[in-house]
């Protein structure tokens, strides 16, 4: 099969496992506010491009990167350039609501 | 308020142990897993897969639960896709006793709880039918359910992956309409819709924005952003669409 980088787009929940771990809390869910266009946007919906050599995701609305994601030499490096804010649900902690 | 089950501060991989791979279609599997540990999931969740090579290369892919949160073990059904290096393993090698690497459940956001308002829209393109079924496997046990209707698309009558069972599940219950459409073939016989999902189609046979239904879509990226398109389309809110998309491989 013929493939062009539009067809590896993929959407958040498709780095849900690659974000997981990194951070200790369901990212899919979290709210992310853009810097470029205030949009907010579920981390599940924003718009993700490959994930082998590290995952780029961008605004669904206006297309900004929102998050780098690589993994050089047994470090994560996350940058965050594209997220004004990012809205997480508050509550007991995974250990504790188990 | 987040929806779905939780899975756990980081991430860990688990080993599981293989109990029964069932043929659903010529290139499709349903492997029952038991997982030591699992803390449940939600229905719309997914696991990733690790597999090892003797030489240490390994291939990770992504796989939709199939499973109603009600089950222990939980079933994976994963289509065989050119080229696919997990998928090949998973639908031609994989044997009861045989164990795999995964972890999860992973995401939160393409989940149905059964708590939320409104109809239930499912929009299927081919094997991404698979976490909708793990939400009408879960709907059919519940005691109150909303009304329900799944469009899906396929390339060919044989290519219907759980179609026993939706016919079942529909028969058992008025509230469930079930709609396969094929887009590569006209079997004799076929009083199903043909052709891709698009507007009309959507039309003709899922819920109209003013009875405010919970939409789900999931298959290959250009699907989904089509069936999504269409919606909007129609004048259906974007925030009461949920979307996931497989990619171009549809090994997930």
């Amino acid at each position: 099969m013929e493939r062009t980088t539009d067809d590896l787009r993929l959407d958040g929940n498709a780095a849900a496992g690659l974000l997981g771990e990194i951070f200790a809390f369901e990212t899919t869910t979290a709210i992310t506010i853009c810097s470029g266009c205030d949009r907010a946007s579920p981390v599940g919906t924003l718009v993700l491009y490959g994930q082998h050599m590290g995952a780029v995701l961008r605004c669904p609305g206006c297309g900004q990167v929102m998050m780098v994601v690589t993994r050089p030499h047994g470090e994560w490096w996350l940058d965050l350039r594209g997220v004004r804010i990012m809205r997480v649900a508050a509550g007991p902690s995974r250990d504790q609501a188990r | 308020m987040t929806e779905g089950a939780d899975s756990g501060p980081r991430l860990v991989w688990r080993e599981a142990e293989v109990l029964a791979v069932v043929a659903e279609t010529a290139s499709a599997r349903s492997i029952t897993l038991r997982v030591p540990d699992w803390p449940g999931h939600a229905a719309g969740q997914h696991v990733d897969v690790r597999l090892t090579a003797d030489d240490g290369y390994q291939a990770q892919r992504s796989y939709s639960i199939a499973s109603p949160p009600e089950q222990a073990d939980i079933v994976l059904t994963v289509e065989r896709v050119e080229d696919g290096e997990v998928s090949s393993y998973l639908t031609e090698e994989t044997r009861p006793g045989d164990r795999l690497e995964l972890r999860g459940p992973i995401g939160g956001y393409f989940t149905w709880t059964g708590t939320l308002p409104g109809p239930l829209q499912l929009v299927g393109g081919g094997s991404g039918i698979v976490p909708l079924m793990a939400m009408l496997r879960h709907r059919a046990n519940e005691r109150t359910r909303p009304a329900a209707r799944l469009l899906s698309s396929w390339r060919t009558r044989d290519a219907i992956i759980y179609r026993d069972e939706l016919e079942r599940l529909a028969s058992d219950d008025p509230q469930l309409a079930v709609v396969h459409t094929l887009t590569r073939e006209s079997p004799p016989g076929w009083s199903g819709p043909r052709g891709r999902i698009d507007a009309d189609m959507l039309r003709a046979f899922a819920y109209a924005p003013e009875q405010q239904p919970r939409l789900y879509v999931c298959g290959p990226t250009p699907f989904v952003e089509a069936v999504a398109d269409a919606l909007v389309q129609l004048g259906h809110a974007p925030e009461c669409i949920k979307t996931e998309r497989f990619g171009p491989t549809g090994d997930r």
